[in-house]
């Protein structure tokens, strides 16, 4: 079973998110719904994957992606945006924050598996 | 997919109108985090609608993105204007999320992108960017920065604030309450800019932060309010920028920001706090003057009781300059409100395609930041109503041989310790034939009662009674006028209405100007005391038993010439009256509604704080809540909204029916 953490601030989005994690199966999806409560529910438990939003209120997602990679603890877990930014220099500011993937919205199902799939190694 | 449309249509829902809110308050005061929330929330729906495969939400949400885009990153001005514009679209999004809904046709929404987008072409002020480099903001920091957060930085290098960077560590498990504190603290000191969480450095159990704030504050001034934290300070202040404003710096709305040197914003919260200790410390003067009279009359006026009695009465005076203070500093002036109801007029007479003009008197009136707020929407009803059902249609008006637009008065006025805001309109009038025929209908009144003009228009306040039977679409959203009867007489105030056929209808809400401490007459009934607020009084007379009368099964006075109906405060809580010959009525209420309260005894006026009361007492009607008076004592606090509503109900509306 692989553990994936969710963050988006819309509840909409992060059931939708989950629902096609799901559906690739074996996996174990944590929703948190800003990036303050990503830092509490990282701690709980080893992730293999985060996939977050950009744009949310207090800490955006690449503060948070920052601070994940800037952790000796968290470093190695791999990180996926999806964005509906689709500006060169946001996509590069992600990639080279050490992000796994950039995804923009809106995207289809296939590619969005095939992703999480090679982040995970399934 | 366990998710369904069904969810889509909720939060978007909930975004449009927390994004009407916000551009509500926007409308009040430029704030850039308002504004920057209106652009999250038309970002999410964009996001939101294109994982759904919504095309025409997706489309017209990016365009309206990008127009927001441009006015949160400083591009674009926001004028009033630019908020009406955004105002329409918005509507046109919820027109187009309903119609998803209803899982009808949606409109095409072409021609509105291209709208919005001439519309950015035509105001595109493109001011020039300045360059981050050479501030020695360090590249871990602006690497992580969202384009915002880039652009409100810019902001404050432009106005010459000074950039600290103040690092906290906290416990890893239970970091959210302490940095919530450290950061509604600095953000009285200044705009915070971005929150960075850290971990180099740190050890295990722990997690850091790093908070970029932007403030005109020098360094020692954020040293000396940030408690343990840590300041490192990245540019210093720059007064000169100040007194010669670049170029860059002229955009009036970002300029206003800068004024703030020597103002400091305070969390009305915090406002509240000092006041409430302050009502102790009144409750404390009280003591200390009994203390003063108990001296007196058990050892006489000797030298300590003297001293009681002076410090007794510095303290009195004192404590009412504090307070005095501390109210003034939770006024605002009406030109608040207005501006926000302004807009809302606008918006809802353009909607119901009526043509109205606005007339506005007595801005400069102060009240209560709190009660403001709490107002709002009220308010918002009553104009609401105005516009939907007051106003006829111009070619009406003009049969009519009135004006052809139709006019909206909004005034506020102190009137002694109270506010006054009428909300008045000049259309078709209260119809009263057809209040009375509904709340006979719904058996709110018995059938043959004879009711008065006034009695009738407090019916349209009456749970479950309106008198359009199809909702509009400006009014008809479920909030009654019930509601708002609630809502001012839970702030202490009164509703009263005037209405003429075809002349119009006038709304006058009476308020206290503060909700903090009041005054309270102390009256007795049988062995009980109770409190009345003074606000609500109007005067206090002597009665003797036989000159009070019965009309029409009401106990009645004659004063100065007109009848005043009575009202046994010992019958609505079924007490038992002392044999006493005589009574004290106290007065309460205005104009024509008003009443005599019968009391035994009047024994005192002091300064209470009123407290809610607890549960087992709160269905009992006419008690508004409990407040100390001396010696630990308690008294109930007569609800004077309610015994005039049970005055004036009393016979004639059945109750029964009111209640089921």
């Amino acid at each position: 079973m692989k553990s994936v953490l969710v963050v988006d601030d819309s509840s909409t989005t992060r059931s939708l998110i989950t629902s096609m994690l799901e559906d690739i199966g074996g996996i174990d999806v944590f929703e948190a719904s800003s990036g303050f409560e990503a830092l509490k529910i990282l701690p709980r438990r080893p992730f293999d994957l985060v996939v977050t939003d950009i744009n949310m209120p207090d800490i955006n997602g690449f503060e948070l992606v920052s601070f994940v990679k800037n952790n000796e603890k968290y470093k190695n877990i791999p990180v996926i945006f999806i964005s509906t930014e689709r500006n060169e220099g946001e996509i590069n500011k992600g990639m080279s924050l050490g992000a796994f993937a950039y995804i923009t919205k809106p995207f289809n199902t296939e590619e969005f598996h095939g992703i999480v799939k090679k982040a995970l190694s399934l | 997919m366990k998710t369904s449309k069904k969810d889509f249509i909720v939060e978007a829902e909930e975004i449009i109108e927390s994004v009407n809110n916000s551009l509500l308050d926007l409308q009040g005061g430029f704030n850039p985090e308002t504004l920057n929330s209106v652009f999250r929330g038309i970002h999410t729906l964009k996001g939101l609608s294109g994982l759904f495969g919504l095309k025409g939400i997706t489309d017209l949400s990016h365009t309206l993105e990008s127009l927001l885009d441009d006015l949160r990153l400083g591009r674009l001005e926001l004028t009033d204007d630019v908020i009406n514009f955004v105002f329409s679209n918005i509507d046109i999004l919820k027109n187009i999320i309903s119609q998803v809904s209803e899982e009808k046709q949606v409109d095409d929404v072409s021609d509105t992108i291209k709208e919005i987008e001439s519309f950015r072409k035509a105001s595109d002020t493109k001011s020039k960017e300045i360059s981050l480099e050479g501030f020695g903001i360090s590249p871990s920091i602006l690497n992580v920065l969202s384009n915002y957060e880039e652009h409100r930085l810019k902001t404050n290098i432009k106005e010459g604030n000074g950039l600290y960077l103040i690092k906290a560590i906290f416990n890893l498990t239970e970091f959210a309450p302490g940095l919530e504190a450290l950061n509604s603290n600095l953000k009285n000191l200044g705009e915070l800019i971005a929150t960075l969480p850290i971990s180099e450095g740190i050890s295990e159990g722990s997690i850091g932060f790093k908070l970029l704030l932007g403030s005109p504050m020098n360094t020692d001034d954020i040293k000396s309010k940030v408690g343990t934290a840590d300041v490192e300070v990245i540019s210093q202040l720059k007064k000169a920028a100040e007194s010669k404003p670049s170029p860059l710096t002229s955009r009036p709305r970002e300029v206003s920001l800068k004024s703030s040197t020597n103002t400091v914003r305070v969390d009305i919260e915090k406002l509240d706090t000092i006041l409430d200790t302050v009502s102790e410390l009144v409750l404390a003067k009280g003591a200390v003057i009994r203390i003063g009279q108990e001296l007196a009359e058990s050892v006489g006026f000797i030298s300590l009781t003297l001293d009681v009695h002076k410090i007794s009465q510095t303290l009195d005076r004192k404590l009412a300059e504090l307070q005095e203070y501390l109210l003034d500093l939770r006024m605002v002036p009406f030109s608040q409100i207005f501006t926000r109801l302004v807009q809302v007029i606008r918006r809802y007479s353009r909607e119901a395609g009526k043509e109205i003009d606005i007339e506005i008197y007595g801005e400069d009136t102060k009240i209560d930041k709190q009660l403001a707020e709490e107002i709002i929407d009220p308010l918002i009803h009553l104009i609401r109503n105005a516009v939907d059902h007051g106003i006829e249609p111009k070619d009406k008006r003009l049969m009519l041989g009135k004006k052809e637009r139709g006019t909206v008065t909004l005034k506020a006025f102190p009137e002694g310790n109270k506010v006054v805001i009428m909300v008045q309109d000049d259309g078709a009038g209260l119809d009263t034939d057809k209040i009375l025929r509904k709340a006979i209908e719904r058996q709110m009144v018995p059938e043959n009662q004879m009711l008065e003009r006034k009695e009738i228009f407090d019916l349209i306040f009456v749970p479950g009674l309106s008198t359009k039977t199809e909702a509009s679409e400006v009014s008809g959203r479920g909030v009654g006028m019930d509601i708002v009867k609630e809502k001012i007489t839970s702030l202490g105030g009164f509703v009263d209405i005037e209405s003429e056929p075809g002349k119009g209808t006038t709304f006058n809400l009476t308020l206290p100007i503060t909700l903090a401490i009041i005054k309270a007459l102390i009256i007795q009934v049988a062995s009980d005391r109770f409190a009345v607020p003074l606000t609500s009084v109007a005067e206090t007379f002597f009665v003797e038993r036989e000159k009070i009368q019965t009309i029409e099964g009401r106990e009645v006075i004659e004063r100065r010439g007109e009848m005043l109906p009575l009202l046994r405060v010992a019958d609505v809580f079924k007490l038992k009256e002392s044999p006493t010959d005589d009574y004290f009525a106290v007065v309460i209420g205005f104009g024509s509604r008003r009443i005599g309260l019968l009391v035994d005894n009047l024994l005192d006026q002091t300064e209470v704080v009123i407290r809610p009361i607890g549960e087992c007492l709160k269905n009992i009607r006419g008690l508004g809540g409990a407040a100390e008076i001396g010696r630990h004592e308690i008294v109930l606090v007569l609800d004077v909204e309610n015994m005039m509503e049970e005055a004036f109900t009393r016979k004639k509306v059945n109750r029964a029916a009111l209640d089921a």
